[in-house]
């Protein structure tokens, strides 16, 4: 008896320090995300968790992208435009550092832009500056960018995470000690577990509430629903769709629900018979009831789309009924083409579970119109070489996260197979346009080609569910870029 | 001794580098690219090239396996593809949480499964040795990650006197780290001390009807003193069996069990690898436990040889 009580008299002290250590917790964060990142450097790598724990935390770039997805200045105070738009002229911020103590001046922006476009070169991005031609260094705060022809996107492109700004000092190791110019720095990572930044308190911008954040990786739904029940984690970004209701009518939670850059989309093998047919392509499109597979895969969250484009963008046109569900004109238009008994085709499906459920419900959708789908579940890296790099494949799900990434659709080698010279030549007068009204219209003459081509499936746009404690503020709702920008979120009473 | 010493290490190590071709080229044939994982699906085909040719992707087989035996037999593992660390330095760090955690579930189901069959096999066919039977029955049965969010539930949201999972690393607070393993070990030990109490109560059970018993029994001995002074000691080898058996299991079985607790454990690297297709941190670890495993069978038939002399002179079968 006496061994029971002590038992239970242990654990009533560690209980006692648990909750204590809880309590003091006020400047601090600890923020819960599905996947961990495999290094940290935006620049050589892709996964969104990279961005999540870096974009605007470690790392900054001249420019950056804020919650509206609107350029602001960041590193550069300033800059102008030549009236032909081929010369960009940045005032860099004075009495910057990095973490590790060095100075931030031009010298860096060049640094940053020639390695990112040397030959060698492994930025996933790098087809994005390519436009870029030279990076001059006219003094230590001044910096000049010429361009081949004019980018529309230059702007933007530079607030990415894929363009922050880094030192000849310590790029090389920024894959695992990172090292940035931004309002925190890295403390730790403890692999497998969490990655621990404290606030930088040299920042040359206004000083951030929280001193400290970590970022903590559980990627099981049920785990971190008892995380955040248990206070371990004081919120998530994003979390799965059927979980919410749990937190959704609890008083010490708050669900913030957003839009993001994802295009989930039933991708198309366009030069494969017998996808290489308008006619089929707009079959299966009148075979989508795009309704039923948002309500069963994202639980009502989606934004239905009708083209490849992110819906709060304001060159975004509503394209959904240019082949509204109907499956008598599905089977019609199969018949047409010359398939009346319909096809067999393989779903190549990534381990994602919106692409898994949709999957399943639009096999029988199709089913309907006589369009036999085999599901084929894939593990991650075997999509990425069936699909994205051998081609080998009918039809896949797959969102795609990029923002305003329309012009993969002007590259012809793409997995899609979709070789539109009419579309090529749009997206080359889009990227060179810088007037906004312009390029609008030309947007969404592209958007329009996209969705009457019925290039791919397009299904809906990927929500932002998160989900963190009621007293937490400054949480971005929307991803217009990726990443968990701490700069704002404070606590309040 | 020496003679069976020396033949068992020579057959370690031929069996390693067997191990170590087999893991090397069957792992090759394994689709996908760590450089286009990591690159993302909007990458240029040329990003990947040039990341590939930097991680020494694009040499011959052969090469690469010679490079990598060498470097092992150098201590060195390589360097992670995806998360350009060391690939020895990533593995110590998750045994740090690995073994401690192995440990602790095996010391647990010692503690409860042998003291429960003993009992349940003193009390043979009476209520007692039913229920505990029953009770070992639902241990073997229930779901060790099922068990755990039960843990979860009851002592980390409900009562909140334990994390609900993550990891404290021990440099920064080695209490918080025992606390941090407290729950997963509870959770993985419970089928373990299950299985051990059906094997002690199945093997003491047999014992007592041994003339060795019978014969105590007639020098006067107490059934309990008897099994206890003759009778535990024999019980002990299929015991010691399944130990190593569950040793081997934990030491990378634990997946499930880490991701409930979202543990920094052994298991977990290895899933994440093979999904990135880290290929040299696969085939890193997967040596390691290779070693781990083997040595844990070898210490496991040294300990047959203490519990038994007898399978000593017969120069351990097993």
């Amino acid at each position: 008896m006496g061994k029971g009580l002590k038992i239970v008299g242990i654990a009533a002290l560690l209980g006692l320090s648990w909750s204590s250590l809880a309590l003091a917790a006020s400047t601090e964060v600890r923020i819960g995300i599905a996947l961990e990142p495999p290094t940290l450097d935006p620049t050589a790598g892709a996964a969104e968790a990279i961005d999540i724990v870096g974009y605007q935390n470690i790392f900054e770039g001249l420019i950056q992208v804020d919650q509206t997805g609107t350029v602001q200045p960041s590193l550069a105070s300033s800059w102008t435009i030549s009236d032909d738009g081929l010369t960009y002229s940045f005032t860099l911020q004075p009495d910057v550092t990095f973490h590790d103590g060095t100075a931030f001046d031009a010298d860096d922006v060049k640094y940053t832009f020639d390695r990112l476009l040397a030959p060698d070169s492994i930025n996933a991005q790098k087809a994005l500056f390519s436009p870029i031609e030279s990076v001059v260094v006219e003094d230590p705060r001044t910096v000049t960018f010429t361009l081949s022809r004019p980018d529309g996107m230059f702007l933007f492109n530079l607030g990415r995470g894929d363009a922050i700004i880094v030192a000849p000092e310590s790029a090389q190791n920024n894959a695992t000690a990172p090292i940035g110019t931004g309002p925190y720095s890295f403390v730790q990572w403890d692999k497998g577990s969490r990655v621990v930044l404290e606030r930088y308190d040299p920042y040359w911008g206004e000083l951030p509430a929280l001193t400290e954040a970590s970022f903590v990786f559980i990627s099981d739904t049920a785990t971190m629903t008892n995380a955040l029940l248990a206070g371990d984690v004081d919120g998530t970004n994003n979390f799965a769709a059927e979980a919410l209701p749990i937190f959704e009518g609890n008083p010490q939670f708050k669900v913030l629900v957003g839009t993001t850059e994802g295009e989930a989309i039933l991708s198309t093998n366009n030069a494969k018979a017998p996808f290489n047919e308008l006619k089929v392509r707009q079959a299966m499109a009148h075979a989508i009831n795009r309704e039923a597979i948002i309500e069963g895969a994202t639980y009502g969250y989606g934004v239905a789309i009708g083209s490849h484009f992110a819906p709060h963008n304001p060159y975004y046109v509503d394209l959904t009924q240019t082949y509204p569900y109907d499956p008598e004109k599905a089977r019609a238009l199969l018949a047409e083409a010359g398939y009346p008994d319909g096809f067999s085709a393989t779903l190549k499906l990534p381990p994602v579970n919106y692409a898994r459920v949709s999957g399943q419900i639009l096999a029988s959708q199709f089913a309907e119109v006589g369009i036999k789908l085999e599901l084929i579940n894939l593990e991650w890296a075997q999509w990425l070489e069936d699909v994205l790099t051998n081609k080998d494949f009918d039809l896949s799900i797959i969102a795609h996260v990029e923002p305003f990434d329309i012009g993969i659709y002007a590259d012809p080698n793409y997995y899609f197979g979709y070789d539109n010279p009419q579309f090529q030549a749009l997206i080359e007068k889009l990227n060179a346009t810088t007037d906004e009204a312009e390029r609008k219209v030309l947007a969404i003459e592209a958007q329009t080609i996209l969705a009457n081509d019925a290039v791919n499936g397009y299904l809906f746009e990927l929500a932002k569910t998160g989900v963190w404690n009621a007293k937490l503020e400054g949480m971005w709702p929307n991803s217009p870029i990726e990443g968990v920008v701490l700069r704002d979120i404070h606590w309040v009473d | 001794m020496i003679a069976f010493l020396v033949r068992r290490l020579a057959g370690f190590a031929l069996t390693l580098l067997l191990a170590a071709a087999a893991i090397f080229f069957l792992l090759d044939l394994l689709p996908g690219d760590p450089a286009r994982f990591l690159l993302g699906i909007t990458a240029s085909p040329e990003a990947v090239a040039n990341l590939r040719l930097q991680l020494g992707l694009e040499a011959p087989p052969l090469e690469r396996f010679g490079q990598w035996l060498w470097g092992m037999l150098h201590g060195n593992l390589g360097v992670s593809y995806t998360q350009q660390a060391p690939v020895a330095s990533l593995i110590a760090g998750r045994l740090a949480v690995t073994l401690p955690l192995t440990i602790a579930a095996m010391v647990i189901s010692v503690a409860i499964g042998l003291p429960l069959g003993i009992l349940a096999a003193r009390h043979r066919g009476k209520a007692l040795d039913s229920a505990l039977m029953v009770l070992a029955q639902l241990g073997v049965a229930i779901p060790n990650f099922w068990f755990g969010m039960l843990l979860t539930l009851i002592f980390a949201v409900t009562l909140r006197w334990l994390p609900p999972g993550g990891f404290t690393p021990w440099s920064e607070n080695p209490l918080g780290a025992l606390r941090s393993l407290v729950l997963p070990s509870l959770a993985l030990a419970l089928p373990q001390a299950a299985i051990l109490a059906r094997v002690m109560r199945t093997a003491l059970v047999d014992i007592q009807e041994q003339d060795f018993i019978r014969t105590a029994r007639a020098k006067g001995m107490t059934m309990g003193e008897a099994v206890w002074r003759h009778g535990v000691r024999n019980a002990l080898v299929p015991v010691l069996t399944i130990l190593g058996l569950q040793f081997a299991f934990l030491i990378a079985g634990a997946i499930i069990v880490e991701n409930v607790f979202y543990l920094p454990g052994l298991g977990r690297l290895i899933l994440t690898a093979i999904s990135e297709r880290d290929l040299i941190l696969v085939r890193g670890a997967v040596m390691v436990l290779l070693v781990t495993v083997s040595l844990s069978m070898f210490l496991v038939d040294l300990a047959y040889g203490l519990v038994d002399p007898r399978l000593r002179e017969r120069g351990v079968a097993a």
